[in-house]
């Protein structure tokens, strides 16, 4: 172990200190028995189970869960399919180059712009069909959108990482494409594909943006939810929620973490 | 991994097939996920391109009969002459960007360096610690942000005694506010692939530097920087393009006063229903990003050489 500077350890500290003290101060207000301000009355539950008793903020849960389980689905298949079109197939450099971009718009643009493209395209399929009108299935679209980009990077990475012998292998051996697919292709890429949905599911759960900008009056999801409330004055409810909201995350990290280090080990 | 192509026949994986057979197996697979792109990012894009281009009815319905009038209006030409606010705006935001970007970088170095010199077990744990507030939600910081700046909190009251504040009101709407939740929300874009890069460097060229009596500033600018820029330029492309386009922070912590460019579109597609500039002011983002990107590649090709 290399010594450190004591200058070094102490902005460390400090920096980690910036980036968790705001959270700390929410945690620990979460559990303050105060109805207004923010003076310590004594330690309490009683906002946490006040949520479970809030209807909206059950609907807004049920709401940012569905969206991210059912955008997840789907764009971890589009984006798997993408990948292995992408990368095992002999395409010209020049068309792999216009794919490449076209994968790579939602990463590199700022999400805000994506999100007014798909304000002003829904409006205008709404002159077709009223199932463009905004709500949780705009919701749904715009997230699958970003979410195959994020997807098929991940997993295309792996498929280079694993090379084409094994599969070459296969074929000499006269395996069928579909025998090849189920047997030797999906089970090495699996870690790539459940890196990926981790990936995509929490891009859906941490979206704000995409979401903000197409949801309807029905369709509030947490983040909506909470940005709301502070616009219109905080209730102690939205510190337990927000409390709730990072433990769900560190519990998502921490399983992220031991999956992929698991995988690397092994 | 490219398959090496011979030119009409090819051996795909040991079975003997057509380069043109091989294509067309390729273009089913291809359907599902370019097809949903295409409806769901290029056209909206191209879309979003031609609205900029039109002009807003009276109830805010758009009427599509070509004008530049919202470039204009963007530039800062209106009927009563010249004024540069929208301009101050987009110019704002690439500041607070940059800012942002600059702090973060900052404040990453020795952070990084810090828990590279952990010992190996407990490196994931101090690494798990800057993962955490990466994923979580921004809104939940932002807010966060907004609880411990409130007249009630600590800081609030110290600035008031200090007479920075009237007393009695909170630590924002104002640029610091911004500027520190845009730091804490990107810190971690900047330290996670510099961490990266740091955990690999090679320290016998630091050790070098020093015996040859290079000063600490040439010791960095030499031997760590060039060793540690794929993971910096990583993090800067991470921060500055997103930072650009934020509208959380500065909604929340910024005030009317401290307007970014993030705001102004959220504005015309909210309450302002003005599609078609908001549009062109999304544009005028666009080529922000683009011009960022643009030096990030050809400083990147710089590096490359060197």
């Amino acid at each position: 172990m290399r010594r450190q500077h004591p200058l070094i350890v102490a902005a460390s500290c400090l920096t980690l200190l910036f980036l968790y003290l705001p959270l700390l101060g929410v945690a620990i207000f979460s559990v303050n028995d105060a109805r207004r301000g923010l003076v310590w009355k004594g330690f309490t539950l009683k906002w946490y189970l006040k949520l479970f008793e809030n209807d909206w903020i059950l609907q807004a849960a049920w709401n940012t869960l569905l969206l991210a389980v059912v955008s997840t689905i789907v764009a971890t298949l589009l984006g798997t399919i993408l990948a292995i079109a992408m990368d095992r197939f002999p395409w010209r450099p020049r068309t792999s180059g216009v794919l490449d971009v076209i994968l790579h718009i939602p990463v590199v643009i700022p999400d805000i712009i994506l999100a007014a493209a798909l304000v002003v395209a829904f409006g205008l399929l709404r002159m077709v069909s009223s199932i463009f009108e905004p709500g949780l299935l705009n919701m749904i679209i715009g997230h699958i959108t970003f979410q195959i980009a994020f997807v098929a990077l991940v997993v295309r990475s792996r498929l280079v990482a694993i090379g084409s012998e094994v599969e070459e292998a296969a074929r000499d051996l006269f395996a069928t494409n579909w025998y090849i697919l189920r047997k030797v292709m999906l089970p090495l890429l699996m870690p790539g594909i459940i890196a990926g949905a981790m990936l995509a599911f929490t891009l859906s759960l941490d979206d704000f943006v995409i979401s903000f900008f197409t949801a309807g009056p029905d369709s509030q999801t947490l983040p909506l939810f909470i940005f709301a409330a502070v616009r219109r004055g905080v209730t102690p409810q939205i510190h337990a929620l927000s409390t709730l909201i990072m433990l769900v995350t560190v519990i998502l990290v921490v399983a992220t973490e031991r999956f992929t280090r698991k995988h690397e080990a092994a | 991994m490219k398959t090496k192509l011979a030119d009409s026949i090819l051996t795909w994986y040991g079975e003997l097939t057509t380069r043109g057979q091989l294509i067309r197996r390729g273009r089913l697979l291809l359907i599902p996920g370019m097809l949903w792109l295409m409806l769901f990012l290029v056209l909206p894009g191209l879309v979003l391109v031609a609205v900029s281009c039109i002009t807003r009815g009276a109830y805010g319905q758009l009427e599509w009969t070509f004008t530049l009038e919202n470039y204009k209006r963007l530039a800062g030409f209106s009927l009563f002459g010249w004024t540069p606010d929208y301009l101050m705006i987009l110019w704002r935001s690439v500041v607070v960007a940059f800012v942002t970007t600059g702090v973060s970088v900052l404040l990453s170095y020795p952070l990084c360096f810090f828990i590279a010199g952990r010992p190996e077990r407990s490196r994931y744990m101090w690494l798990t610690l800057v993962i955490i507030p990466f994923w979580t939600n921004m809104v939940i910081r932002a807010y966060a942000w907004f609880l411990i700046l409130s007249p009630e909190m600590p800081f609030a009251r110290i600035a008031a005694i200090f007479g920075f504040i009237p007393d009695g009101a909170p630590l924002y709407p104002n640029a610091f506010a911004v500027y520190l939740g845009m730091v804490s929300m990107f810190l971690p874009f900047v330290t996670l692939p510099l961490y990266a890069s740091v955990e690999r460097l090679d320290w016998s060229l630091v050790e070098a530097a020093q015996d040859l009596y290079a000063s600490r500033v040439r010791v960095f600018t030499q031997a760590i920087l060039p060793q540690t820029m794929p993971g910096l330029s990583v993090g800067i492309i991470l921060t500055f393009i997103p930072a650009m386009g934020m509208f959380v922070v500065p909604d929340l912590l910024g005030g009317a006063k401290y307007m970014l460019v993030g705001n102004l579109i959220q504005q015309q597609f909210g309450p302002s229903r003005d599609w078609p500039f908001g549009a062109a002011i999304s544009m005028g983002l666009m080529v922000l990003t683009m011009i960022g990107l643009q030096i990030y590649r050809r400083k990147g090709k710089e590096i490359e050489y060197v």
